[in-house]
């Protein structure tokens, strides 16, 4: 049988999800006779590859960087599932939504820098002025709220998406923890 | 509970099913009673009805708008449909509403795993939010000695207006503004810490549904409340007697 080609996508979030699917201890090396991880924080791809069945996204949109991934993610995906709070609502993220994003800077790199003040102007992604969810840029298959979402259920989840099963899962799980 | 007048007795369906309900019951009482559970936040037993969350909107044959549960008599009668797929889209764009009105962070809640909010999500599948978030600035009042008060996790269900005006009798809480822009305030909008007429019982906190009022020094869901309003009010109507 052929491997599902699986990736996973790290935006603005914290890595606790991608914790949560490490999480799944043992049950990854069962899941790994089935999938492919074709790219990922945690394996060495450089490039999102073409072809992807199911790609899980960790974090908010928060930079040109974050739109460039995602869009991009999207358009080579069958299937986009938002895992966590972040990537469904914007989260911790973006509670620097009602803080004017000069002012944020200005605070984090200015006021508060013991050396070098200034705001990067190069090598580190540009701040959009405002966090967003994957589903206000892209269209997403599959919601999973959760603050991590556990890691039984990211297992009942890539064990449904294997088998080719589009589970409903918004009344066996919550935003938070 | 108010005394009932044993008599008079109303028939009526709620969902096909047949109900019996006394002269002066809700439609939500009778739903209740008969193992109906219309989704509420507003409501809590033994507080006065405001109709104010409008998560218990029922059909009622006859009639071409949708009805408070909470604040509708049941009638000799009644068709009531409190359950449709069209009921449940209404309920859930209320509860996404809600969400995007305020800073419900649950991640970073308090009452992250106690709130009625979070739970009511869950229970009728809002697994995301469809609306723009609005990230509106709340402030949050941390001037009380016991409590906080955190304006981002309001949802105006005004239960702690009602606990304390109508149980404890101080009547600090109230409604200001309007609208989106309406806020819950201690005495004429003082800080709560500095109002004379608190009595710091804390009944607001307890009755609070969400992690809007709480108590301080607490971290990520630790804020569990408990529910003595019933027993509260059984003993005076005890001392009463």
């Amino acid at each position: 049988m052929k491997k599902a080609r699986i990736a996973t996508l790290w935006l603005d979030g914290c890595s606790g999800c991608h914790m949560s699917l490490l999480d799944l201890d043992e049950r990854l090396l069962e899941l790994a006779d089935r999938m492919e991880l074709v790219y990922s924080p945690l394996v060495d791809a450089a490039e999102f590859p073409e072809d992807v069945d199911v790609t899980l996204v960790e974090g908010a949109i928060a930079s040109d960087e974050d739109e460039k991934k995602i869009t991009l993610a999207r358009a080579r995906t069958r299937l986009l599932i938002a895992l966590g709070d972040c990537a469904v609502t914007g989260n911790v993220p973006a509670m620097r939504n009602n803080i004017p994003l000069g002012v944020l800077l200005g605070r984090s790199y200015i006021d508060l820098a013991t050396a070098n003040p200034g705001v990067p102007e190069s090598e580190v992604p540009r701040l959009n002025p405002h966090v967003i969810p994957l589903h206000e840029l892209v269209p997403v298959d599959i919601f999973v709220p959760g603050c991590p979402p556990s890691p039984a259920l990211i297992d009942s989840l890539l064990s449904e998406v294997l088998a080719g099963r589009t589970p409903d899962i918004a009344t066996v799980c919550h935003f938070g923890n | 509970m108010p005394e009932r007048n044993q008599y008079q007795v109303k028939t009526l369906t709620i969902d096909g099913r047949e109900v019996c309900a006394a002269e002066d019951q809700t439609i939500l009482e009778v739903a209740r009673e008969n193992g109906i559970d219309i989704p509420t936040l507003c409501h809590f037993d033994g507080l006065s009805e405001i109709s104010a969350c409008r998560l218990c909107l029922v059909e009622v044959k006859g009639n071409n708008k949708l009805l408070p549960a909470c604040t509708t008599q049941a009638q000799e009668g009644m068709e009531v449909t409190a359950f449709s797929p069209e009921l449940m889209e209404y309920r859930r764009l209320i509860v996404e509403l809600l969400f995007t009105e305020r800073n419900h962070v649950c991640a970073a809640c308090v009452s992250s795993g106690h709130c009625e909010l979070q739970a009511l999500a869950q229970r009728l599948g809002v697994s995301h939010v469809t609306l723009p978030y609005l990230h509106v600035k709340c402030s949050v009042d941390g001037s009380h000695r016991r409590f906080v008060a955190d304006h981002n996790r309001c949802i105006l269900c005004a239960r702690c207006l009602r606990v304390c005006g109508e149980v404890e009798g101080a009547h600090t809480w109230g409604i200001t503004g309007r609208g989106i822009n309406a806020r819950m305030i201690t005495d004429l909008g003082d800080r709560w810490g500095d109002s004379d007429s608190c009595t710091n019982c804390g009944k607001c906190v307890t009755v609070c549904p969400v992690g809007a009022l709480v108590e301080k020094g607490k971290a990520v869901s630790e804020m569990t409340k408990s529910n003595f309003l019933p027993y509260l009010l059984q003993m005076r109507r005890e001392a009463r007697q």
